[in-house]
């Protein structure tokens, strides 16, 4: 019954989900239609149809890769809000590396590139970083602001320098085919993208887990002075989690690039960035559930459109299940187990019942 | 009524508060087993016990902060249910914590007003300052109520958290070990101020584990082992002797056998040693000292004379000025806090076990290993070795006699004296070659204090230079081999316990001499 009730905690961000879909359903009633069928259709076109899932797993790469980047700083006490702005400048410099680096045979270009993505995102993630650690200045309004300063320069360069000829909205050329990911799915969009992102998150949940560096950064999130003394370079560590993080992130912009779009495009992120940071709070902050968060919101995203064509509900009732999501995300982590009312409870019926049986073996003996 | 409870009612009538048959258990941990405690109006009610006998969890349970699993807790005669500490306040009932719970970068009014529910929607802090000012006055308590808390000395800090619960108009004080962190004078004007409110009708519930304390200032001792009551009694009946064997079950000798050592060669020097504190101001002027090998070296001091700042430059922790340190002839001085804990083989016990000692949040496994987290046996080649790192924690906690039930369980869950005892029992590794002990024994009871004192013993016996630091004279004397006092940021070349004496000591302390 304890353990019962301890896992019924444990899963709060599926609770969470479940309480926005069902509220979603009165939504998509209220729009006249059936919320069995629209969900059945959403679900169905997302996960279980050949294209749909493929589109599913396109959206879940960045998902994964910007959750990562917002949750190994937060592991680390520190707060990176700036993956989107980091995505920006790891696609500008991954581009730059594919459309104007000669010739290198095609492997080793598309290392380079995404390379120079991941150096890139690192590398706007380093003055936020270095302010944090050394001087103390709030992070979180930085990496924030730094998301316009990055889009904008992405839009500059795109509608300047690197500009297509003749191109109707700004867009850089099309980067060589030979630089194209592979895909998983034959015919679809689906690229290596989110293999890299999920091997990622597992590499980062055993670092956490098993690794004197990953034991170092979570010390320091619990307690920096207690870090010091134990002889961990604080600051080091500090700057670390957010070069990673940008890393991470940078990788995404990369790949969205590499992957899918073949082009640099202005605005080309929906707000992958700040999604990020939904799917690491509906995965707990933890890297392996991350993954099926990713894939989750991923899901939703792309079953969308197939929900709309298939009983004409708006997109936009998505939308507002995702807000849902978040909404009831942040209110179930105000739920902790251990200090429920039911972990009392049951921890004095438990008692009894220890007592009652250790009374038991005395009159036995 | 049967006329049983009719006594019972009456009984209840007699006392301002009663704790009656409080049970309260985590998880398969019994804290708090049947316990009952009787406190009257206007006396001090020491409560006793040794390391993790369920003190403060007693008083969490009055507080609000835990919901007791029986047993209920009767005020002014009358059964209450207390919830959480916002009700405690309302009843009148409130605590300062073994940890202070203020917010640093607050003032003190900014501090006391925290927490008030606040009419309309401004909010003025003229009221509060006229109240806390005369309240302060009546008291004595000198607080300059406009600085950041963080600024302020401990006895100073600990001055807000009681104007606090007085500005709240509470009549029952909570007070879990408040002179641990006092210096001699400031537990003397503590003392004073707990009989001023003594005489006024207050009821003060002190936790303490010093014998001397409880004599001093107590009407009434209740002793708790293992989460029982052991007894209640009126301190006039009690001696420390007695107290002391109530508490922990058997005699405490109070001395420890300081066989002499053989002194090898010096293994720590500190030459002109200067340095600033935290807020920028000289804390260290100018420090020279030896250690040798084998060797206690006791610094005594009133607390803030620059002792944290010594030892921090010492381990590492501080940036010098000037100066020079050196490990066998070797300049450590500017070496990283690995190296020095690691290549010169340095422990340190620091002063503030909460913020640098520990990481309350991990376990009991990992903060044994916290400083040695990237080197064998707890790791290799950057991988950690869980089950090595489990099993070396359980021999320490074994050999520490840590009270817990999991080495799996985070930090946060010990008491406080156990906290310090894993702190002591990192520190204290083998092959130690030079230990920095600060207030080691902070929090112990006394039957932990005779153990840490033998063990420090010991480990000169193995040719370890000591440097203990303490504010409590009579424990220096009891194990040092030479003192040095500081005052002022200036420490006295050191003596040997024969050429001195505690009254020397003493008038050093305070800057005469
Ligand atoms: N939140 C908690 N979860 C689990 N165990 C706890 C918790 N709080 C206290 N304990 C356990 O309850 C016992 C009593 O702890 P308590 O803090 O009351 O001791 P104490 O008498 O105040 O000791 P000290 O003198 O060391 O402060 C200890 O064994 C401790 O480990
Ligand atoms: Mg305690």
């Amino acid at each position: 019954m304890l353990n019962l009730i301890r896992f019924v905690y444990m899963f709060k961000s599926v609770w969470a989900v479940l309480a926005a879909l069902l509220i979603g359903s009165v939504f998509i009633s209220i729009g006249g239609s059936n919320p069995l069928a629209a969900y059945g259709a959403l679900f169905h076109g997302a996960f279980f149809e050949y294209f749909g899932l493929a589109s599913t797993l396109v959206k879940m790469c960045p998902l994964i890769l910007t959750a990562l980047a917002f949750t190994v700083p937060l592991r680390c006490g520190q707060f990176n809000i700036g993956a989107e702005g980091q995505m920006y400048i790891g696609a500008l410099f991954a581009t730059t590396v594919a459309l104007y680096l000669p010739k290198f045979p095609s492997v080793i270009h598309i290392v380079l590139c995404t390379v120079a993505g991941a150096m890139g995102g690192a590398l706007w993630v380093l003055l936020p970083a270095i302010l944090k650690a050394y001087y103390q200045l709030n992070e979180l309004i930085i990496t924030l602001l730094m998301n316009y300063v990055a889009i904008d320069l992405v839009s500059y360069f795109v509608s300047g320098p690197m500009l297509e000829p003749g191109a109707p909205y700004p867009y850089s050329r099309e980067i060589p085919e030979s630089l194209f990911l592979p895909y998983i799915l034959p015919n679809t969009d689906a690229h290596m993208g989110v293999l890299i992102a999920v091997v990622l998150a597992i590499l980062l949940y055993v670092v956490f887990k098993r690794t004197s560096l990953g034991f170092s950064f979570i010390t320091v999130g619990r307690n920096p002075d207690a870090a010091r003394f134990a002889g961990m370079p604080v600051q080091g560590l500090m700057v670390n989690s957010f070069l990673i993080s940008g890393a991470l992130a940078g990788l995404g912009g990369a790949f969205e690039v590499l992957g899918l779009k073949y082009r640099l495009f202005h605005l080309f992120s929906p707000g992958y960035g700040f999604d990020g940071i939904v799917v690491a709070f509906l995965g707990g902050a933890n890297f392996l559930f991350i993954i099926l968060a990713a894939m989750f919101l991923a899901g939703l995203k792309s079953g969308a459109n197939i929900m709309q064509r298939a009983v004409g509900v708006e997109t936009t009732a998505v939308e507002a299940i995702q807000g849902l999501v978040i909404i009831f995300v942040a209110a179930s982590l105000a739920f902790r187990f251990d200090r429920s009312h039911w972990a009392h409870i049951l921890s004095v019926r438990k008692m009894i019942q220890k007592k009652r049986t250790e009374d038991k073996q005395e009159k036995d003996s | 009524m049967s006329i049983a409870s009719n006594g019972l009612l009456e009984n209840r009538m007699k006392y301002k508060l009663v704790l009656d048959h409080i049970t309260k258990t985590f998880g398969a941990l019994k804290a708090n087993d049947e316990v009952s405690l009787h406190a009257r109006k206007g006396s001090v009610h020491a409560i006793l016990g040794e390391n993790g006998a369920g003190k403060s969890t007693l008083m969490n349970v009055l507080y609000g902060l835990y919901r007791p699993d029986k047993g209920c807790i009767v005020l002014n005669g009358r059964e209450v249910r207390i919830e959480n500490p916002g009700i405690a306040l309302d009843l009148g009932i409130g605590m300062v914590h073994q940890n202070f719970m203020l917010v640093g970068r607050f003032t003190a009014i900014e501090n006391t007003i925290l927490g008030t529910k606040i009419k309309g929607i401004h909010l003025s802090l003229r009221e509060p300052r006229k109240r806390l000012l005369e309240l302060s006055d009546s008291f004595g308590f000198e607080i300059d109520l406009d600085q950041p808390v963080w600024k302020l000395p401990v006895g100073m800090q600990q001055r807000v958290e009681i104007l606090k619960l007085l500005y709240h108009n509470v009549d029952i004080l909570i007070l879990d070990e408040p002179t641990s962190v006092l210096t001699p004078n400031e537990t003397q004007q503590f003392f004073d101020v707990i009989l001023k409110l003594k005489a006024t009708g207050k009821t003060i519930l002190l936790i303490t584990h010093k014998l001397g304390e409880v004599m001093t200032v107590s009407d009434y001792v209740t002793v708790m082992r293992d989460g029982r009551v052991i007894t209640e009694m009126a301190t006039s009946e009690a001696t420390t002797q007695a107290l002391a064997r109530l508490m922990i079950g058997r005699d405490v000798l109070f001395d420890v056998t300081p066989e002499q050592a053989t002194h090898g060669e010096n293994v720590l020097e500190v030459k002109g040693l200067c340095a600033v504190n935290d807020r920028g101001l000289p804390a260290l002027d100018n420090v020279s000292f030896e250690v040798k090998a084998g060797e206690i070296l006791g610094i005594a001091g009133v607390d803030g004379n620059g002792q944290t700042e010594l030892a921090e430059t010492i381990v590492g922790l501080r940036s010098l000025s000037a100066g020079k340190i050196l490990v066998d002839q070797v300049d450590y001085t500017h070496v990283s806090v690995s190296e020095r804990r690691h290549r010169a083989r340095i422990g340190y016990v620091p002063e503030d076990r909460q913020r640098r000692g520990l990481a309350l949040d991990h376990t009991v496994a990992q903060n044994m290993m916290l400083s040695s987290y990237n080197k064998p046996p707890f790791a290799r080649r950057g991988m950690l070795h869980l089950k090595e790192i489990r099993h070396q924690a359980e021999i320490l906690v074994r050999r520490y006699d840590v009270r817990l039930h999991d080495v799996g369980q985070p930090v946060r869950e010990l008491s406080g004296g156990n906290q310090q005892k894993l702190i002591i029992a990192r520190e204290l590794r083998e092959n130690l070659k030079i230990l920095i002990a600060a207030q080691p024994t902070k929090g112990l009871d006394v039957g932990a204090i005779e153990f840490v004192q033998n063990t420090i013993v010991e480990q000169r016996a193995k040719g370890t230079a000591v440097v203990y630091i303490s504010t409590e004279l009579e424990h220096l004397l009891a194990v040092c081999d030479y003192i040095s006092v500081i005052f002022r940021g200036h420490l006295t070349p050191k003596m040997s316990l024969g050429e001195t004496t505690s009254e020397k000591i003493g008038l050093l302390m305070s800057g005469g001499g």
